[in-house]
């Protein structure tokens, strides 16, 4: 099978990227476009979470998007209501293909309502606060949900309705918990701005609200970062139940209000999408003691380790000596498959641009068919996501950055508790079990690939013309273009109506979905553009 | 979960209702206008305000088209929302000058720019000479209005800013209104028939190509440019929809500025409908209306005598976009369907007489008609009903499994079903289409629910 990769001079790559771009354009994009070098010589720094250049089709979206559509969108029974004009709340109306289950038919689920205050005129002129109270005090008397939530766009913040002194008075006059977030759209370069807000607001109003310490198993642990696209949240549920692990609560697949209440009560912190949730992870460490570690679930090698790590920080034998068992048991027919599939998949190319954390977690489950990431690239992460979190102190907070409040946490008086001792966490850490810290993508991609933030539309066919990937994953803005490419084209946001693809059943349907898309017979009645014009693609090429 | 509204309404205090908005029954503004400037050849749309507009645009329109769609934003960040977003708009322009090289320019607004009042006529004036090609303005705030009404805009907006009056020529201009591409396929096949035309908004191509043989940055099709200005000189202008409470419409202003003649219909659904078009095509063109048309109208003529049996008196509930939902009660009322509930989420305030003059012997105490409503509402008002079908876009299904009836779909958004693009609507090949679709949903309800297995019906 051809592998580009191999016949391309690196040098001309970039040049070709930025070739088309004004002077100015090209020097900014040049930063956040790095060639991976090989271990023993540096990779540069890469730029990231920057404001995307005006004009420049991006596939990222806004603040509003990553705090009411990403993390609070998966929560099935607070009532989230968009305060704006009707646009916002419609499209951010179950888009996501998040999968909740509610415990009983009757318990509440609000996910598949939009709730809106779809202001008019009238309140852009007059202001907005009097339809938002009574659109709460509607919600209020028709629902009277646990908790509501109440979502800025673009127009509230200029028109100056203030959401928190409304949530303040209308959760005294209805005594349900309200909180508003300031996410306009227009906040922060990207949704991260949002994930932060949400974070914030998450913590402030809901974790910790309940001591009560649940269920029955020794293993208390919270999973940060899985939005249960696809059905993930549920294939985990599978594995942590098999293995006694009490899963308090998630944030935000499969959620409910309950579990964030009480999800300071976990022992353990597990951060899957570093972007969206570090935050909380932090917070959640320095008020109540819970530690947390990196951790992966997607690709059953990445899975294996996962759970190896939770063996390690609970530390019993019984336990470890479970999971063990547990990995052997089901990396069977994991093995099975994967090795079938491999045979059929093997040295093809595979680009990722996608998310926060997807388009590091997903080169886990190409190398396990043994095809290498060529290109891979956040949407809308920072440099600690590409590169670590030991550059965070010197990552220079830009306006934009420093718009988005910064919670001052201290240790909470009664309920903090460390969970492990100082010298067991050294000792852990010894044994390469490290806490607080995230490697970045970077570090596990292969000599001569390309680290690209926020790719534009236009680099997006650059780099599909000259490498001719097998596969491109990004999300559904970007399928369609790569598909009249001839190239497949597979969605990381909401799994092209597939999934789950964590854990290791999640891994076996990941392996047999790319090798139907990559050996379709499709393909080869498409013809890409190279194909008809093959001068336009040879000058790239080193003589052979 | 599914709340039982109705009961819970009950208890509701009184002033309260229908204050918060739950499952709407309609989309924002610019939305419509980036679907009417995809109908533009070589045109790009760049979104003056924060890049999510864009984004949550792109994602939704490629959701039911399965085709790329490009719009560009101009990106706010706090600043330009403070300051204004002039700055960010010229900046952004460049950007896709450089990059798409397209021959015309849209610029539609968003609630953010409309909010802080950026005049965006003004800064196209600007820079409109430097930049050397058309640049089409159109103030597209969601407050005001719905996708509809954002799409008839850009089309105003689009006549407004190329339309000229050259020496006077034998087309027709064919307005068209939120339509298929695949609609738009068969409009311009008909009209092909009778005169020559122009066509706008042409995304029968754009939303709808085959597979690419060569890389398009911009996708090929779509009304060219000097056809739109040539729509000043044109016999007659035939304009689709629209006449539900816009003040001013891009064949209104033809004739207004041009004097260019103006039929206005509704969307040619149904029998009634498309006879309407084809008499206005033969009458404006003074062309015989072809035999093989003739034909396609006598065929579904008996398609409505066979179906008869089967839809006289099935109980419909009919949503969407004031037009929409206009053309389709006409055509149901002529099949015989009782239309329990016509609604709409846009409030214009002529629905109501609308969608009366649309149905055959209308009779008040059968047809709710309700506009400015959210689906709640619908699920509300057909509480009673009994309805036995659902026609409307993808977001009806909660309402018709919740009563355990089908639902055709129809319209945009269609994201829970393949091929929402290739629905035709328009025409009598078009209703016959819709008819069988009917049809077959009651005979397969009527399968399903029976304990006796029919195969013969």
């Amino acid at each position: 099978m051809t592998n580009n990769k191999e016949n391309i001079n690196s040098a001309e790559v970039k040049k070709e990227l930025l070739k088309q771009y004004p002077p100015k354009v090209a020097r900014k994009r040049d930063k956040q476009i790095v060639l991976i070098k090989s271990k023993n010589e540096k990779t540069e720094e890469i730029q990231a979470n920057v404001r995307t250049i005006p004009g420049i089709i991006t596939q990222r979206g806004c603040c509003y998007a990553g705090c009411k559509g990403v993390v609070l969108g998966p929560t099935r029974d607070i009532v989230n209501l968009t305060h704006g004009p009707i646009g916002c709340g419609f499209y951010s109306w179950l888009t996501r293909r998040n999968q909740t289950m509610p415990d009983g038919p009757d318990d509440e689920n609000y996910m598949t309502y939009c709730f809106s205050t779809d202001m008019q005129e009238e309140e852009i002129i007059f202001g907005g606060e009097k339809k938002l109270k009574k659109a709460i005090e509607e919600i209020h008397e028709l629902l009277n949900p646990k908790a509501i939530g109440i979502f800025s766009t673009c127009p509230v913040g200029l028109i100056g309705d203030d959401v928190h002194a409304v949530a303040r008075e209308m959760s005294e006059k209805t005594g349900i918990n309200i909180f508003g977030f300031s996410c306009e759209g227009y906040k922060g370069v990207s949704q991260s701005s949002g994930h932060h807000i949400a974070n914030n607001q998450l913590f402030k109003h809901i974790v910790g609200l309940d001591d009560t310490v649940k269920g029955s198993s020794k293993y208390r642990i919270n999973l940060l970062g899985e939005y249960n696209i696809g059905g993930d949240a549920f294939e985990l549920d599978r594995i942590f139940k098999a293995l006694d692990i009490d899963l308090v609560s998630t944030f935000s697949g499969n959620s409910s209000y309950d579990q964030f209440a009480n999800s300071h009560t976990a022992d353990l912190n597990l951060v899957m999408c570093h972007r969206s949730i570090n935050y909380l992870a932090d917070m959640m460490k320095i008020k109540f003691g819970i530690p947390w570690f990196k951790i992966n679930f997607i690709g059953a090698e990445a899975t294996a380790k996962s759970l190896r790590k939770i063996g390690k920080y609970f530390g019993d034998a019984d336990f470890r000596k479970k999971i063990e068992d547990f990995i052997k048991k089901e990396m069977e027919e994991v093995e099975k498959v994967r090795v079938e599939m491999e045979a059929k998949c093997r040295g093809r190319l595979a680009m990722i641009f996608v998310g926060g954390s997807r388009a590091h977690h997903y080169q886990e489950l190409f190398k396990e068919l043994g095809m290498e990431t060529v290109g891979a690239g956040y949407e809308f992460a920072h440099r600690d996501d590409y590169e670590g979190r030991r550059v965070l102190p010197n990552i220079q907070a830009d306006a934009d950055s420093r718009n988005i409040e910064e919670l001052t946490i201290e240790k909470d008086p009664g309920r903090y508790n460390p969970r492990i001792t100082d010298e067991k966490m050294k000792m852990l850490e010894s044994e390469g079990l490290t806490f607080s810290e995230y490697e970045g993508m970077m570090q596990e991609m292969t000599n001569g690939s390309w680290a690209i933030d926020d790719i534009s539309q236009y680099e997006t066919e650059k780099m599909i013309e000259l490498y001719k990937p097998a596969v491109f994953c990004a999300g559904i803005k970007e399928k369609y273009i790569v598909q009249k490419m001839g190239i497949p084209m597979k969605q990381l946001h909401s799994y092209d109506y597939g999934g789950p693809y964590a854990g290791f059943n999640g891994a076996i349907n990941f392996y047999r979905e790319i090798d139907r898309m990559i050996n379709t017979e499709i393909w080869k009645h498409i013809e890409a553009p190279w194909k008809k014009r093959p001068e336009l693609h040879a000058k790239y090429v080193f003589a052979s | 979960m599914i709340i039982d509204m109705e009961s819970r309404k009950n208890n509701i205090k009184e002033g309260l209702d229908n204050i918060v908005t739950i499952n709407a029954c309609k989309l924002c503004t610019p939305l419509g206008a980036c679907i009417a400037f995809k109908g533009i050849q070589g045109c790009m749309t760049i979104l003056h305000g924060s890049q999510g507009c864009a984004t949550y645009i792109r994602r939704y329109l490629i959701s039911h088209y399965r085709e790329p769609i490009d719009i560009a934003s101009s990106s706010f960040d706090e600043n330009a929302a403070i300051f204004g977003g002039g700055a960010n708009l010229v900046k952004s322009i460049s950007n896709v000058r450089r990059q798409y090289n397209p021959e015309v320019l849209a610029i539609a607004t968003s609630c953010l720019s409309e909010t802080i009042g950026d005049d965006i006529e003004m800064i196209v004036k600007g820079i409109e000479s430097e930049e050397k090609i058309p640049i089409i303005p159109v103030s597209t705030a969601s407050y005001r209005g719905t996708h509809r009404e954002g799409f008839y805009a850009a089309l105003l907006a689009s006549v407004k800013s190329l339309a000229e009056k050259k020496d006077e020529s034998s087309h027709i201009n064919i307005i068209s209104g939120m339509l298929s591409p695949e609609d738009i396929r068969y409009l311009k096949a008909i009209a092909g028939e009778f005169s020559d035309f122009v066509l706008l908004p042409d995304y029968s191509e754009t939303l709808d190509s085959g597979s690419w043989g060569e890389y398009e940055k911009i996708a090929e099709g779509g009304t060219a440019i000097e056809d739109i200005r040539s729509m000043g000189s044109a016999a007659g202008t035939i304009e689709l929809g629209g006449s539900c409470g816009l003040v001013s419409t891009a064949g209104k202003y033809l004739e207004e500025k041009f004097e260019v003649p103006l039929k206005n219909i509704s969307l040619p659904v149904g029998l009634r409908g498309s006879d309407l078009l084809i008499n206005s095509l033969s009458k404006l063109s003074g062309k015989e209306i072809p035999e093989s048309i003739k034909k396609e109208r006598l065929r579904l003529l008996d398609a409505y005598a066979d179906a008869h049996k089967y839809l006289f008196g099935v109980k419909a509930i009919v949503y969407g976009e004031e037009d929409l939902a206009v053309a389709l009660s006409s055509f149901l009322s002529e099949l015989g369907i009782s239309i329990v509930l016509c609604a709409s989420g846009s409030n214009t305030g002529s629905f109501k007489e609308e969608v009366e003059k649309s149905i055959i012997d209308f009779d008040e105490s059968v047809t709710h008609i309700a506009e400015g409503v959210d689906f709640e509402k619908i699920d509300e008002i057909a509480a009673e009903l009994e309805a036995e079908i659902v026609i409307g876009n993808s977001k009806g299904y909660k309402l018709a499994s919740k009563f355990g009836i089908p639902l055709i779909r129809t319209g945009f958004p269609i994201h829970d079903r393949f091929g929402g693009q290739r629905i035709q609507h328009v025409g009598y090949k078009g209703a016959m289409m819709l008819l069988d679709n009917i049809v077959n949903a009651v005979l397969e309800t009527q399968q399903k629910n029976s304990s006796v297995i029919y195969n013969y019906m």
